[in-house]
C-alpha cells in the first residue's frame, strides 16, 4: 500500500471517529439534562416520558461512542469518551448543554433538538458507514415519539394559559439562537457530509424550519429573528454550562480512576 | 414493607361496617372461598377504606422512592449503570401510575391521594427517608428494599381485591429485576478494590436495619393483622415475613463478603432460622414520626416538583377546554 493511501485511509477513520463522537455528544449530554428531571416532573406521565426519551438518547450515545472507540482502534470505551475528556473535547450542540430552568425551556429545547434529529437521522439512514445507516433507522423511530411529545407540549404551553405562553415563549426567545449551529458549515458534520458519512447540515433547514414554524402558528407562538451567533458546540465552543454539566456526569470516574462499576 | 405504618393508622374504621349482615357474610364467604372482589363487588366500608390507606401508601411509597436512587442518576459512574438506573427508577414511576389506578377503583382520585401525601397526612414507607450519600446505596436499596418489598408483595399477588392482586403480579416481576440488579452493583463492589468493598459494608452497615424495619412492628405490638388476615389482604404476618427475609439475605451477605451489622445474628440448628438481635424500634418510631434523616427534604422535593408544576397542567387542562369550544363551534 502507498503512503498516500494510508493516509487517506486514517483521514477517513478520524473523521468517522469525530462524526461519530459530534453525534454522540449531542445525544448524551441532553440525556443527562434530561435525566435531571427523574423524580421532579409536573406529573407522573410526564415523568415517565422525559425519563423513556433520556433512555433513547442515552442508548443512541452509548452506540455511537462505542462504536468511535471501536473504530478509533486505541481501546477506548464508550465510558472512557463519556467521562475522561475534558469540556472543550466535547462536540455536542451547545442548545443539549443548556440548562433545563423549567419545564417550558426543557420542552422548547426538545422540540427544538427533535424536530432537527427527524431531518439528520432520515438522512443519516443513507450513510455510506453502515453502522450509522443502522443507528440512523433506529433513532429516528425513536425521534418520532420525542417530537410527538416534545410538539404536542409546545402546543399546549403555547396555547394554554398566558402564563404557559409567556414561559415557552420566553424559552423560544432565549433558545433560538443556539439553533443557527444546526445549520452551519465549517465542522466535522461539513466534513462528513463531503465523505459521504452524513447529509450536508445546510440541506436539513428548509425542512426543519417548515415543521417548526407550523408547530409554533399552531402554538400560537411567535418565531423569534434570526441572529448572527457563531459559538458553536461542534466547534468545541461551549458555553459554561457544559463544564458543570461534566463535573457532575464525570464525578466518579475521575474520583476513582481505572475503577469498573 | 412499602405499608408499615398501617397497623397504626387502620383502627378507627375496623368496626363500623356491622349492619348489613348478611352482605358482609356473602363477602366474607366468597374471600373465604379465594373469590377475588371485584370493584363493583359490594365490601364492607372498612375493608374499602383499609384498603385505599395501604395501596395508596403503597402508591406514594414508589414515587417517594424514585428520589434518593434518583439522587444518583447524574452521577452514575457508568453509562450501562445510568442506563438500568434511569429504568428502574422510571420503573417505581411506572408502579405508582398502577397503584393508584388499582386505588381509583374504590372510589378515590389520584388527585385526592397525593394531595393528602403532600399535606403529609399520608404515609409513605419511612425507608425513604434514610440518605444514598454513596453510589453503593443504590446496589443496597436495589438488593435490600427491593428484595424486602419482594417478600412483602408476593403474597399481594393473592389478595382478596383484584384490581390490587393484578397489579401488584405486574409490580413484582420488575421489583425482582430491580433486586438482582442491586445485587450485582453490591457483588462489582465487593469483589472491586478495596475501597469499593468498603463502600458496600458501609452501605450494608446503614440499609441492614432500616430494611428489616421495613416488615413492620413485632407481631405482638401489631393490632389489626387478624383483621386484615381475615380480608386476605394480608397472608403472613410481620414477623414471619421480616424472619423470611433474613434467612435467605443473610446468606447472600455472607456470599458477597460483607458481614451483616448485628452482632447477635446466628444460624440456629432446631429452628432452622436466623436469630437476630434486637431491633431499634425507637428508631423505627422517630422515623415514622417524621424524625428520620430525610422526611423533611423527600416531602419538600415533591412539593416543589407539584408546586412548580402547576402551570403545566394548568396549560393543559385549559388547552383541552379550548380545544372542545372549538370543536363544538365547528359542530
Ligand atoms: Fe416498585
Ligand atoms: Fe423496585
Amino acid at each position: 500500500m502507498s503512503a498516500s493511501a494510508a493516509t487517506v485511509l486514517s483521514a477517513s477513520t478520524d473523521l468517522r471517529f469525530r462524526y461519530a463522537v459530534h453525534l454522540g455528544d449531542t445525544s448524551l449530554i441532553l440525556a443527562q439534562r434530561l435525566g435531571e428531571w427523574v423524580g421532579h416532573a409536573p406529573a407522573l406521565e410526564e415523568d415517565l416520558a422525559l425519563a423513556n426519551i433520556a433512555l433513547d438518547l442515552l442508548g443512541q450515545a452509548r452506540y455511537l461512542l462505542s462504536y468511535a472507540g471501536e473504530i478509533e482502534g486505541k481501546g477506548r470505551t464508550e465510558d472512557d469518551l463519556a467521562f475522561l475528556r475534558d469540556p472543550s473535547d466535547f462536540t455536542n450542540l451547545a442548545l443539549v448543554e443548556q440548562p433545563n430552568v423549567d419545564f417550558g425551556h426543557t420542552i422548547v429545547r426538545q422540540f427544538l433538538i427533535d424536530a432537527w434529529q427527524l431531518e439528520l437521522f432520515e438522512c443519516l439512514q443513507g450513510s455510506s458507514e453502515p453502522r450509522l445507516a443502522e443507528l440512523a433507522a433506529k433513532a429516528l423511530k425513536e425521534t418520532r415519539y420525542h417530537y410527538r411529545f416534545s410538539s404536542g407540549w409546545m402546543v399546549r404551553l403555547g396555547d394554554g394559559t398566558e402564563e404557559s405562553h409567556k414561559r415557552v415563549q420566553d424559552g423560544l426567545d432565549s433558545l433560538w439562537k443556539f439553533t443557527s449551529e444546526f445549520f452551519a458549515p465549517g465542522a466535522v458534520d461539513e466534513e462528513a457530509a463531503a465523505a459521504g458519512l452524513g447529509p450536508d447540515p445546510a440541506s436539513l433547514r428548509a425542512a426543519w424550519a417548515a415543521n417548526v414554524e407550523q408547530v409554533l402558528t399552531e402554538a400560537t407562538l411567535k418565531k423569534p429573528a434570526d441572529v448572527s451567533y457563531r459559538w458553536f458546540g461542534k466547534r468545541n465552543q461551549h458555553s459554561e454550562h457544559l463544564s458543570h454539566l461534566l463535573a457532575e456526569m464525570q464525578f466518579m470516574q475521575r474520583t476513582y480512576p481505572g475503577v469498573q462499576w | 414493607m412499602y405499608t408499615q405504618g398501617l397497623d397504626s393508622l387502620g383502627a378507627d374504621c375496623l368496626h363500623q361496617a356491622t349492619d348489613a349482615v348478611t352482605l358482609e357474610q356473602r363477602f366474607q364467604s366468597k374471600v373465604d372461598e379465594d373469590e377475588r372482589i371485584e370493584p363493583k363487588d359490594w365490601m364492607p366500608d372498612a375493608y374499602r377504606q383499609t384498603l385505599i390507606r395501604q395501596i395508596s401508601q403503597h402508591a406514594h411509597s414508589e414515587i417517594v422512592g424514585m428520589l434518593p436512587e434518583g439522587n444518583w442518576i447524574t452521577r452514575a459512574p457508568s453509562l450501562r449503570r445510568k442506563a438500568v438506573l434511569i429504568a428502574k427508577v422510571q420503573d417505581e414511576g411506572g408502579h405508582g401510575m398502577y397503584l393508584y389506578s388499582a386505588a381509583e377503583t374504590l372510589g378515590i382520585s389520584r388527585d385526592e391521594l397525593l394531595e393528602q401525601l403532600l399535606a403529609g397526612t399520608a404515609k409513605y414507607s419511612s425507608i425513604f427517608n434514610y440518605p444514598t450519600p454513596t453510589w453503593a446505596d443504590v446496589g443496597a436499596i436495589g438488593w435490600l428494599v427491593d428484595g424486602a418489598a419482594i417478600m412483602n408483595q408476593i403474597p399481594i399477588c393473592r389478595c382478596s381485591y383484584g384490581p390490587y392482586a393484578r397489579a401488584m403480579v405486574r409490580i413484582c416481576k420488575e421489583e425482582s429485576f430491580h433486586q438482582r440488579q442491586g445485587f450485582e452493583i453490591m457483588m462489582t463492589l465487593a469483589r472491586g478494590t478495596p475501597e469499593q468493598h468498603r463502600m458496600a459494608q458501609d452501605a450494608l452497615n446503614r440499609w441492614w436495619w432500616p430494611s428489616i424495619m421495613m416488615f413492620g412492628p413485632n407481631d405482638a405490638t401489631s393490632k389489626h393483622t387478624a383483621q386484615s388476615m381475615r380480608w386476605k389482604i394480608k397472608r403472613f404476618s410481620n414477623d414471619e415475613l421480616r424472619q423470611k427475609f433474613i434467612d435467605i439475605t443473610v446468606p447472600q451477605a455472607e456470599f458477597l463478603g460483607l458481614k451483616v451489622p448485628d452482632p447477635d445474628l446466628r444460624w440456629d440448628e432446631a429452628t432452622q432460622h436466623y436469630i437476630h438481635g434486637p431491633i431499634d424500634w425507637k428508631e423505627f418510631e422517630e422515623v415514622l414520626k417524621g424524625n428520620g434523616p430525610c422526611n423533611r427534604e423527600r416531602l419538600e422535593t415533591r412539593r416543589r416538583a407539584h408546586d412548580d408544576g402547576r402551570w403545566v397542567r394548568e396549560a393543559a387542562l385549559a388547552h383541552a377546554e379550548k380545544q372542545r369550544a372549538r370543536e363544538t363551534q365547528a359542530a
